[in-house]
């Protein structure tokens, strides 16, 4: 376990931040409203209140406070849908980042613990994957396993697989030759002993940080496929495709437009100032890698 | 650097092969077959279905029809649409200039902002400036750019009116496509008008590409500048009395250049993502688009052969990245 002094060493350098302290007070606000969306939101996101199609936010002429965000083309409240939004949107992150996570820590072990034949498998699937721009590997693998909510988070776990993997192999690359772990090994620990109970925790601090980060990347990448119809499918209210069935009205009634990708916008923001904070709290030799 | 060629093109043989698995694997895992596909809802009776299966060779072992595809891919043949009829190989020729024009300005786009901002951020290192230039960057970096692409459509093009909302040129120009890339057949054709309308097409779609590689570059060019700005050599510039704007220009840049060079080749994977989204936006007759409606349409050679396209150009646009960075920095050529 990790001494209490270590963790009061690293929030205080995480806490040194600014930028981070908002991430992470913002993540913990959005975790809250997620969790909370039930109590949180002032009507159902899918109950259509048909006297009050596109009416305008509050602030607009004409705008109430019954509908602050204003609603959708067929009177849904928008403020609502964003607020179930928050719960998909980061069920998906936590799903995604899940498989890929422990996929990615299994396969990256192997890499570097066994080498050889198994570490060239591994990372040449992983380089064919790689030449694959992130998004054209989401629609691919969505080609397959055909549009929707579920195969959109397997797909956006496949693409992000091959940062842990890679990431992974680095790390045990470097701790396998390690003094505590050649004396582990000569008290006699096995190979899957040494790999996830010695090597494995020993790299976790990068493995936290691309994780926060990949976050991110999952929750845009959702959105995107929402938005071109191959991920989340109405009347879910996930935010990709609430932009996607919003375009038509985008002259009338902008507001339709702008929320759902600001919510977009400032969750992800969330999750990449919470990681670079924690880059930076965790491992300093790993901020010149910030790009 | 013979010997740093050759092992870097031996490497991308078997990376290339492992695409064309992908893409095979692609038409194989899909739900039913293909001659399902061609016969629609009603089925068909099981001699003619045994035929069919014969004659497009899916009765033979997947190993032997894998072989086969292989063989189709190195000679160029890519099946043809489902939907139109033509080649895919030929249909992504002729669309593939439109999203290189529209790439190459997002990302000169990017790289005129982006190296000057991070820049100055390095140089005002935590001032005003530093902060809004890393601020913004951040903001960019995190953007949804189908969101940003609609917010720079509801600004400019509605509510100002200055630019147009969708395509590549107005309708009323009709100039014959030598090249392929809009610009350059408007300058070819000597036509002036045609040539404002096809600028003023492209100007929202680059920004909104363009958005991203420029947060990226920015953040990188600061953090190589601050990197570079410690070391001796700048000090004795400095010392030596030459003019600040020299040495963070000809004396510190050049040093920092080196990653950002890296980080630009890495940004052309990100492109063609970004494009799949900014053409489907703009109705940008480029292969992103092509792709989306492929999908979309369920048309699986293009979606195949779309696929198999793209990686092979972003693997051999790395491929030169990399060789690019060895004749840059001899240290990585013999690593």
């Amino acid at each position: 376990m990790v001494p209490a002094s270590r963790l009061a060493e690293f929030w205080r350098a995480f806490a040194q931040s600014r930028g981070a302290l908002t991430g992470l007070a913002l993540v913990v606000a959005l975790v809250a409203l997620a969790l909370g969306a039930d109590v949180v939101a002032p009507h159902s996101p899918i109950e259509q209140f048909r006297d009050f199609t596109l009416a305008p936010p509050f602030w607009d002429n004409g705008g109430s406070l019954r509908f602050a965000l204003g609603t959708d083309a067929v009177g849904r409240d928008i403020l609502s849908r964003l607020i179930h939004g928050t719960r998909l949107s980061l069920l998906i992150g936590t799903i995604s980042v899940s498989i890929s996570l422990t996929l990615g820590c299994i396969l990256g072990l192997f890499a570097g613990y066994f080498r050889g034949l198994v570490d060239t498998a591994i990372m040449r699937l992983m380089d064919v994957m790689l030449a694959l721009p992130s998004l054209l590997l989401a629609i691919a693998v969505v080609a397959i396993l055909g549009p929707g909510l579920i195969n959109a988070m397997y797909a956006i776990a496949i693409v992000l697989l091959p940062h842990y993997v890679r990431l992974m192999r680095a790390a045990v690359i470097a701790e396998a030759g390690r003094e505590y772990v050649t004396s582990s090994r000569i008290a006699g620990a096995g190979a899957l002993r040494l790999m996830f109970s010695t090597i494995l925790p020993n790299c976790a601090a990068p493995l936290i940080v691309q994780a926060t980060l990949g976050f991110s990347n999952a929750i845009l990448d959702a959105a995107a496929l929402g938005f071109l119809g191959l991920g989340a499918q109405p009347p879910t209210p996930e935010w990709g495709a609430m932009l996607a069935s919003a375009l038509e009205f985008i002259q009338r009634a902008p507001w339709v437009v702008t929320s759902p990708g600001l919510a977009i916008l400032v969750t992800v923001l969330a999750f990449n100032l919470t990681g670079d904070g924690l880059r930076d709290a965790l491992d300093p030799k790993l901020r010149r890698s910030a790009a | 650097m013979l010997r740093f060629v050759l092992r870097r093109l031996a490497l991308i043989v078997p990376t290339f092969l492992g695409v064309t698995l992908l893409a095979f694997a692609l038409i194989h895992l899909i739900p039913g077959d293909p001659v399902e596909n061609v016969s629609g809802e009603r089925g068909m009776d099981p001699a003619r279905r045994a035929r069919l299966m014969h004659e497009f060779g899916l009765d033979r072992p997947l190993a032997v029809q894998y072989a086969s595809y292989v063989g189709q891919v190195l000679r160029g043949d890519l099946g043809s649409s489902l939907t139109t009829h033509e080649s895919v190989a030929h249909e992504f020729a002729t669309l593939f200039p439109a999203t290189v024009e529209l790439a190459t300005f997002a990302l000169l786009f990017a790289l005129a902002v982006g190296l000057p901002a991070g820049v100055i951020a390095a140089v005002k290192r935590n001032t005003p400036a530093d902060y809004a230039v890393m601020g913004v960057s951040l903001t960019g970096y995190s953007m949804p750019i189908f969101w940003w692409a609609l917010l720079l459509i509801l600004f400019f093009s509605v509510h100002l009116g200055w630019t147009p909302v969708s395509g590549r040129i107005a309708v009323q120009y009709d100039v014959p496509a030598l090249t392929g890339f809009m610009l350059l057949d408007t300058l070819l054709a000597g036509d002036a008008a045609a040539f404002r309308s096809a600028l003023s097409h492209l100007v929202l779609p680059t920004i909104a590409l363009g958005t991203i590689p420029l947060a990226v570059i920015a953040r990188m060019t600061r953090s190589a500048m601050l990197e570079v700005l410690r070391e001796d050599f700048v000090r004795a510039a400095r010392a030596k009395g030459l003019p600040r704007w020299r040495v963070i220009v000809v004396h510190a840049l050049r040093n920092a250049l080196i990653p950002v060079v890296t980080v630009v080749g890495l940004q052309v994977g990100l492109l063609l993502s970004g494009a799949i989204l900014t053409e489907t936006i703009f109705s940008w007759p480029g292969v992103g688009n092509w792709l989306i409606h492929g999908v979309q349409s369920r048309d699986y050679p293009v979606v195949q052969g779309g696929i198999l396209l793209i990686a092979a150009i972003v693997i051999v646009v790395n491929l030169v990245v990399d060789m690019l960075y060895g004749v840059i920095n001899p240290r990585i050529r013999h690593g």
